[in-house]
């Protein structure tokens, strides 16, 4: 299923227009937003998944602009990796991952063993099945961090939106996560994701979109863009390039 | 949560609630200035039994029993949702002013020297009043949050306590005990059981096929909403709807505190935080803590007749210390 942007801009509130974003986001493809603080990444993933509004410009989800979708069936095809999530209700792993299964169950509908095995597979491909009993809120950072992305994976969409997917992990969760968005394209979704690492960017994503904090915006695949006086002049951060094992490696100066 | 082991644990626990509101309801017939032996009851249900026993049972304490079961369900299920759509399990029905605008209506209504009818007609005016308050002023200019609707509540709940310190500083004494049982709840003031069983009814039947979105919603509007949840209106709805629960209740007994709290926390403690099992559960629990609250309430020291709020309160305090201090939140 193909996101695609038309003319999009992001309402970032007390900033200029900036540049409009033509984007034609594909099956198979792994999009980087990269940015400074504030530049709009959260807001524009917001936009991108139908929370909000854009200012100006449509987004389309199989060549049907949002607005026109139910919400309903826009949860099936499309999950949402948040940044900040309410954790303060008591609920167990479990329970939170399941309710990735929400927008395919009517409302008299328990969920079924299907539904169960999906839940339980995620959790076994975060490694969170030791923890399915546990209340969300007794857990660590990286740990809900997983929850999250195990909800989204429960949720199994055509689309994944994560905004910064790889917060609080640690190195081998960082490469785990980024390893199932991945294998997701390549078993056909499209994957949207806010990232800081630019490392983490040049290995795992095929194409980038680059935000500035005037609204500027620049985006193709991931060799066009990962040039090192762009990312400086992003981050406003003299950088250092080596090269490991083929693939570009950035270190701030 | 669905699987073998949690279905039987879940019959298991209807099973209990089920049995034990009929025990509740039995004991509260059953039990009183004259108490009428289990045999006699069930003469009285088959019709026979010796006038006197009928007229207690059927006339003056059946009615009673169901009105403390189904005010007691109401508001356990109104504090469910509360803290369901302020996300903070320590909400309360109460939380958001409503029992003080119905407090200051059925005050007001004793003062002017009016009815039972009309002291209760002028409490559920007083609740819908404040719902309206807190709801329009919570939508401001702004966006509507949690946050800004809990803030308004307690707001309006300390500008409603100030009016009512007035009405009692001003009362003449005579009219005094009668307000201040109303205050702590007494379910003396319940004339008919018909409408709070009946508004139970339809508030569960209402709410059986809503548990899983409430579900959704409890992990945050915006996770709600990418789950396909459209958020606003049901905010609103449960809004309305909780607010409708409990002015129902307040109208039944005056304001009974404790139930809406601590029996939904209790239940979250014992069967996990699943509003599809949390919100039938909290009808049967509150109905059965409030029955058996108002049946010690007229029997400790019969004949006279304690406010069943202080029952509550005096049973919900310790209980509901004691679980914070246990619990992990």
């Amino acid at each position: 299923m193909v996101l695609e942007t038309c003319d999009l801009v992001v309402d970032v509130p007390g900033r200029a227009a900036g540049r409009a974003l033509n984007l034609r986001i594909e099956p198979g493809q792994v999009w980087g937003v990269l940015g400074p603080n504030g530049a709009g990444k959260t807001t524009l993933l917001h936009t991108l998944a139908g929370l909000r509004p854009p200012r100006g410009g449509t987004v389309l989800l199989d060549n049907a602009p949002l607005p026109g979708w139910r919400r309903r069936a826009l949860a099936q095809q499309l999950a949402v990796i948040f940044q900040e999530r309410q954790d303060g209700f008591p609920a167990t792993v479990m329970e939170t991952v399941l309710i990735g299964r929400h927008p395919f169950l009517s409302p008299w509908q328990m969920e079924s063993a299907a539904d169960l095995a999906l839940a339980e597979a995620a959790l076994t491909q975060l490694d969170l099945l030791p923890l399915r009993d546990r209340l969300v809120s007794t857990l660590s950072g990286g740990e809900r961090q997983r929850v999250a992305v195990a909800l989204a994976l429960t949720q199994t969409p055509a689309v994944w939106l994560a905004d910064e997917p790889t917060n609080h992990l640690d190195l081998h969760h960082q490469v785990a996560v980024m390893t199932l968005l991945h294998q997701q394209a390549r078993d056909g979704r499209a994957v949207v994701m806010c990232l800081h690492d630019l490392n983490l960017a040049a290995r795992w994503c095929d194409h980038l979109l680059l935000l500035y904090p005037d609204g500027e915006a620049c985006w193709g695949p991931t060799d066009d863009m990962l040039v090192p006086a762009a990312l400086e002049k992003l981050y406003d951060q003299r950088l250092a390039v080596g090269e490991v094992d083929g693939v570009r490696v950035f270190v701030a100066r | 949560m669905p699987g073998a082991d949690a279905g039987l644990r879940h019959s298991l626990t209807w099973l209990v609630l089920i049995l034990a509101s009929l025990l509740a309801l039995a004991l509260a017939v059953a039990i009183g200035s004259e108490t009428v032996q289990p045999m006699q009851v069930f003469a009285v249900l088959r019709g026979e039994g010796e006038p006197l026993h009928r007229l207690l049972l059927l006339e003056l304490r059946a009615p009673r029993a169901l009105a403390a079961f189904a005010t007691g369900g109401l508001l356990a299920v109104a504090g469910a949702l509360m803290q369901v759509l302020l996300r903070n399990p320590l909400a309360d029905p109460y939380v958001l002013g409503l029992s003080g605008g119905a407090a200051v209506g059925a005050l007001a209504a004793m003062l002017s020297g009016l009815g039972t009818a009309l002291i209760s007609g002028s409490a559920f005016a007083g609740a819908l009043l404040s719902t309206l308050l807190v709801f329009g002023l919570a939508h401001g200019t702004g966006s509507w949050t949690p946050t800004r609707l809990l803030l308004t509540g307690v707001v309006v709940a300390a500008g409603w306590g100030a009016v009512i310190t007035l009405m009692l500083a001003l009362s003449p004494a005579e009219r005094l005990p009668g307000m201040l049982y109303w205050l702590m709840g007494d379910m003396s003031y319940a004339r008919s059981p018909w409408p709070p069983v009946l508004t139970l009814v339809l508030a569960c039947l209402l709410l059986l096929p809503a548990g899983r979105v409430l579900n959704v919603l409890a992990r945050g509007p915006l996770q709600a909403a990418a789950l396909g949840v459209a958020v606003r209106p049901l905010e609103w709805g449960i809004y309305i709807l909780a607010s409708l629960l409990t002015a129902v209740a307040v109208t039944t007994a005056g304001s009974v505190g404790f139930v809406g709290l601590v029996v939904p926390h209790m239940l979250r403690l014992v069967l996990g935080n699943d509003q599809r099992i949390i919100l039938p559960a909290a009808a049967l629990a509150g109905g059965i803590l409030l029955t058996l609250a108002d049946t010690l309430a007229r029997t400790v020291l019969a004949p006279e007749q304690l406010p069943v709020g202080v029952i509550t309160a005096l049973l919900g305090v310790p209980t509901f210390l004691y679980l914070l201090y246990r619990s992990r939140m």
